[in-house]
């Protein structure tokens, strides 16, 4: 019992960094930009088949990070054709990234067929705490808690970061002292793009990836995002790993069928409790 | 040497009425210009007008020889512009000394590549950042404020946050919208020594203010505005012995 125990845990993890990368890419783009972008699942789907298609001419190791680098650029695209014309509302560039995530069907579809794909991840298995696990899901966790480091650093740290986060906060402000708000808000979607096709490229190996794998990982990655307001990464993190953990619990202990409903019916429960104990944490910050 | 600032003939209206109308100005380098003049006079619009957040209808906005009329905010902040508004326009969520230091991001060279590979430049240059930003700190008095949240100050100290936030961008140009308003008497004492120390400095500021006695005091010169119009210019003195500033203040008629 103990040991299937820790192997649900660390798949659950596994599982979970992927909804908070896709989750954290959400947060980077609406924090500037204010766009809740729809687009966000295609981004990993795209960088898994990306990644698929790579690693028949190139090595482990390069092929991967050469997807995600494309993707960033499918990002800059996506954010070129959604927030490029000034103007334009974040209610309609919603729209508009929904009808690009849709668009994407067709154009995976037709690059990469309607068969699942999948490519190999770190082989074997280890023994965790008696438990049997796959060794990839420890890379997916080896890399994703980094990467939140890493960017807790960029935001914090850096004058790039701050400027990012000062179109958060006050756009009209941020124009005042010399920030292009519209190119902040491109460089949020290439960050979302390559937060996006890291999630994809990360659990390909050990969950097959289809053209329209975007729905879960948007569901969940989105579930992950509103748990903070859609501007924490942290909070995303948290609400990730929840989310992966309490699926890999009821699909190993009860019905797998169900794992998705029931993870986010947890999340709603967390989010009704926090809003009853908090009020204010749902006003919006001006 | 052509004056820093020109503006020439500058227009713009609201719903059909004049906000300014044919206005010219010229600030010399190194100047420290307010315009002054009664609630509804223009000022504010002719703030916007320079500082980016309006265009005109007509007219031109001249600045360091360029014509800047049409560019966005953020351009002329580049350029030397910098702005300081009456309102609390800070960065919640942010701290005191976060929101100073991204002043400084119109001069900051690092992309972002040095930013995520943390390269040298990007490391000496973040220090550098870091100096220029204590310094202001230090200028504006909120030294001992750096890394409170900037949400938990009074909007006095504010607006003093948003003033070092400007000093970090290095600004050849200040635009000061009413910094003394709502401030208390040693407050505003605090904040005139501030702006004499900036003229000092070289720097050029313009000031738009509707306190006639806390201008005169500061102010090499003076342009006075009503209903859209500048109705006079000149020192401190001069503009206070005008009878059409007089009667523009006291809102009485005035025969041209």
């Amino acid at each position: 019992m103990a040991n299937e125990l820790a192997g649900y845990v660390i798949t659950g993890l596994g599982t979970g960094c992927g909804f908070a990368l896709v989750g954290s890419g959400l947060v980077a783009i609406y924090r500037v930009t204010r766009v809740v972008n729809f687009a966000q699942g295609t981004f990993a789907v795209i960088g898994a088949m990306c990644a698929s298609s790579l690693l028949s001419v190139l090595p482990h190791g390069i092929a991967e990070p050469l997807a995600v680098l494309a993707v960033a650029l499918v990002g800059l695209l996506v954010g070129f054709v959604a927030i490029g014309r000034p103007g334009t509302t974040p209610q309609a560039a919603l729209i508009v990234t929904l009808g690009l995530a849709i668009f994407a069907y067709a154009v995976v579809v037709l690059v990469w067929g309607d068969q699942p794909r999948s490519f190999a991840g770190v082989p074997g298995a280890v023994t965790v705490l008696d438990g049997r696990v796959q060794s990839h899901y420890l890379l997916v966790i080896g890399v994703t808690v980094p990467v939140f480091a890493g960017m807790a650093l960029f935001f914090g740290h850096t004058d790039l970061g701050r400027a990012l986060t000062a179109c958060a906060s006050n756009p009209y402000a941020a124009r005042v002292i010399g920030i292009d708000v519209r190119r902040m808000g491109l460089l949020a979607f290439a960050i979302g793009g390559a937060l996006g096709a890291l999630a994809g490229v990360l659990l390909t190996p050990v969950q097959q990836i289809t053209f329209d794998s975007d729905v879960t990982l948007i569901v969940n990655g989105f579930a992950a995002a509103v748990l903070g307001g859609l501007t924490r990464p942290a909070v995303t993190l948290a609400g990730g790993l929840l989310l992966g953990v309490t699926q890999a619990l009821v699909a190993g202990y009860g019905n797998a069928a169900h794992q998705t409903e029931i993870a986010l019916g947890l999340m709603l429960a967390v989010m009704i409790g926090r809003a009853a104990r908090r009020p204010a944490a749902l006003e919006e910050p001006t | 040497m052509h004056p820093l600032l020109r503006v020439n003939g500058l227009r713009r209206s609201f719903d059909g009425v004049f906000a300014v109308r044919e206005v010219d100005l010229e600030v010399p380098r190194g100047e420290l210009r307010a315009v002054i003049g009664p609630n509804g006079a223009g000022k504010s619009t002719l703030f916007n007008l320079i500082g980016g957040q309006l265009r005109p209808d007509g007219g031109e906005v001249v600045y360091d020889g360029d014509r800047i009329d049409r560019w966005p905010s953020h351009r002329r902040a580049r350029a030397g512009i910098g702005v300081v508004f009456q309102g609390a326009r800070v960065f919640r969520g942010m701290t005191v000394l976060e929101n100073v230091m991204v002043g400084a991001h119109g001069v900051t060279r690092s992309g972002f590549l040095g930013a995520v590979t943390r390269a040298p430049r990007h490391r000496r240059e973040e220090r550098e950042i870091l100096g220029t930003a204590r310094e202001c700190l230090a200028r504006t008095g909120l030294s001992a404020w750096a890394d409170r949240a900037v949400d938990a100050l009074p909007l006095g100290q504010q607006r003093g946050v948003q003033l070092a936030r400007a000093l970090c961008g290095r600004p050849r140009l200040l635009l000061l919208d009413e910094p003394a308003s709502g401030l208390r008497a040693a407050e505003r004492a605090e904040l005139a020594a501030l702006v004499e120390n900036l003229r000092t400095d070289g720097l050029t500021v313009l000031l738009v203010e509707h306190d006639v006695a806390f201008v005169s005091r500061l102010a090499d010169r003076v342009t006075v505005l009503d209903l859209g119009q500048v109705i006079a210019e000149g020192t401190p003195t001069q503009v206070r012995a005008d009878e059409r500033v007089i009667a523009a203040y006291l809102g009485a008629e005035v025969s041209a």
